[in-house]
């Protein structure tokens, strides 16, 4: 027998589906403002094993002389990105669901576990709840970063008025820098999410979108209680 | 057995049913997505820049003018750290030759009251005449790149005093206007083609200086010679090189970069 359970709450779903063209065109817009100095290579020593951006990406994305717009962009999205963001952890907070989404002590241990599996090295399965140990810590990290980011940006943005920030970022240019590479983590992020997503298949996917997720319930369903969450352990399932 | 299959048809049904309703909702979330950036995109432009965008850059400048402190010093560093080679970023305003030795500065003292307008010229010797400020601060550019520069001149609050600038009454006695600032000051280059718009807390900042030395020596001429400005709490496209004229207004001056699009503001 199969059956409907519920997943995601509405709240997140929103938060979620917000973030992500926000996040967008805070990264386009970023782009078009880093343009006016690209300066970060990956280098050891005098080998340059990559400038961001090759003159073919620019061009493809028709980024060059539109530092303007771009500025104008990110100091009007930014507002909706920090907005949404702080909505998106108040409610976690408030709702009991960060229950599921912070770390515990097995998370790391868990989150090996995930990686192994996932790499076709272990054939161990998979616990199934909510979000597992590497989840966790996936989805715990990209807030830190997010919170970074708006740090980070801070800093560039006002640098005299926010002084004692920039400086505790290790001054002005550093601060642009990690700024830039949160966002090559988002890039980063985004690329496993929607591969992982695309391999836990249909029935994950559509409950970012509809809330629930189909599950089988039957006979060998078990209850555990985990940091006082209750999960239902499903072992027929993968 | 029949039964059964019939129930876990009809869950299937109500399952497709559920998610049909689900991503038609999450379908028009898309396209509202699209339209508000179609929408946004074809908006008119206000100096270059798309209006909502423009109007969110004046939000801002009220946030980040009236919210926070615009007090703080931008912090100072030694001369050791000053750079020998001070990058030399756009020539606008400085493409014609210029004769420095009859070059004289215009003041206009209250560019709004145009019957009674009362301009004086000051020369380069009166302006060394007053103390003179140093500051050693991290250039930085609207670009992104920052340079640690040593600058030398007059501060423009001195400056100001002494010559009693930026005051509404400027020399006439209007009814409340006394002791009151004008809210900008206007700059132009000798040849008019580059100008800026200030706001006078920012113009009034310690920081701030009308500049004629730079790393200890006279500006350069690709620097801004005879005087340029110098405000830390700007970003460069602030920092006029080769100033004609200087004024003061209650109405934003014309400035060259906001007309192409970037913030009045540009302050750090």
């Amino acid at each position: 027998m199969k059956k409907i359970e519920r997943k995601h709450p509405l709240a997140i779903r929103w938060f979620h589906w917000i973030n992500f063209p926000v996040l967008l065109v805070m990264i386009y817009s970023g782009i078009l403002i880093y343009w006016a100095n690209d300066i970060y290579t990956i280098q050891a020593g005098q080998k340059i094993f990559f400038a961001f951006f090759p003159d073919g990406f620019y061009k493809t994305l028709s980024i060059p002389f539109r530092l303007a717009e771009g500025m104008a962009l990110h100091f009007f999205f930014m507002w909706i990105f920090f907005i949404n963001g702080l909505a998106y952890v108040t409610y976690t907070i408030f709702s009991g669901e960060w229950r599921y989404l912070l770390p515990n002590r097995n998370s790391f241990k868990e989150a090996w576990h995930v990686l192994l599996h996932d790499l076709y090295i272990s054939r161990k399965k998979l616990p199934v709840k909510k979000y597992n140990g590497a989840q966790q810590i996936a989805y715990t990290a990209i807030i830190l970063m997010g919170f970074g980011s708006l740090l980070t940006g801070l800093a560039v943005y006002k640098p005299t008025q926010f002084g004692r920030l920039t400086a505790m970022l290790g001054g002005y240019e550093w601060a642009r820098a990690e700024h830039f590479i949160l966002t090559i983590g988002y890039v980063l992020f985004f690329c496993v999410h929607i591969m992982q997503v695309a391999r836990a298949g249909w029935n994950n996917f559509r409950a970012i979108v509809t809330g629930w997720e189909v599950v089988e319930e039957n006979k060998e369903e078990e209850t555990i209680i985990v940091d006082g969450v209750k999960e239902i352990v499903n072992k027929d399932n993968d | 057995m029949a039964e059964e299959n019939y129930s876990e048809d009809q869950f299937r049904k109500t399952v497709r049913k559920k998610t049909l309703k689900s991503f038609a909702l999450f379908f028009i979330f898309i396209c509202c997505v699209f339209l508000g950036w179609n929408w946004l995109s074809h908006q008119p432009k206000d100096a270059g820049a798309l209006k909502p965008l423009r109007k969110a850059m004046d939000v801002n400048e009220n946030i980040f003018s009236k919210v926070f402190s615009t007090s703080d010093l931008e912090p100072e560093y030694p001369v050791s750290s000053a750079v020998s080679r001070v990058r030399v970023n756009g020539n606008y305003g400085m493409k014609s030759a210029l004769d420095t030795s009859s070059w004289k500065l215009l003041v206009v003292r209250n560019a709004d009251l145009l019957s009674t307008a009362d301009t004086i010229e000051i020369s380069l010797d009166e302006i060394k005449k007053l103390p003179k400020t140093e500051v050693i601060f991290n250039f930085k550019c609207i670009e992104g790149w920052s340079q640690i520069t040593w600058w030398g001149g007059v501060r423009f609050s001195d400056f100001a005093a002494h010559y009693q600038l930026g005051m509404k009454s400027c020399g006439i006695i209007e009814k409340g206007t006394e002791g009151e600032e004008c809210k900008y000051a206007g700059l132009t280059s000798t040849d008019g083609e580059y100008y800026v718009g200030i706001d006078m807390p920012s113009m009034m900042h310690p920081q701030t200086i009308l500049c004629y030395e730079m790393n200890g020596r006279s500006l350069p001429m690709n620097q801004g010679a005879p005087l340029r400005l110098i405000i830390p709490v700007k970003y460069g496209i602030k920092h006029l090189k080769r100033i004609g004229t200087l004024f003061f207004s209650d109405n934003r001056p014309k400035d060259f970069w906001y007309e192409r699009g970037y913030d009045y503001y540009a302050g750090l």
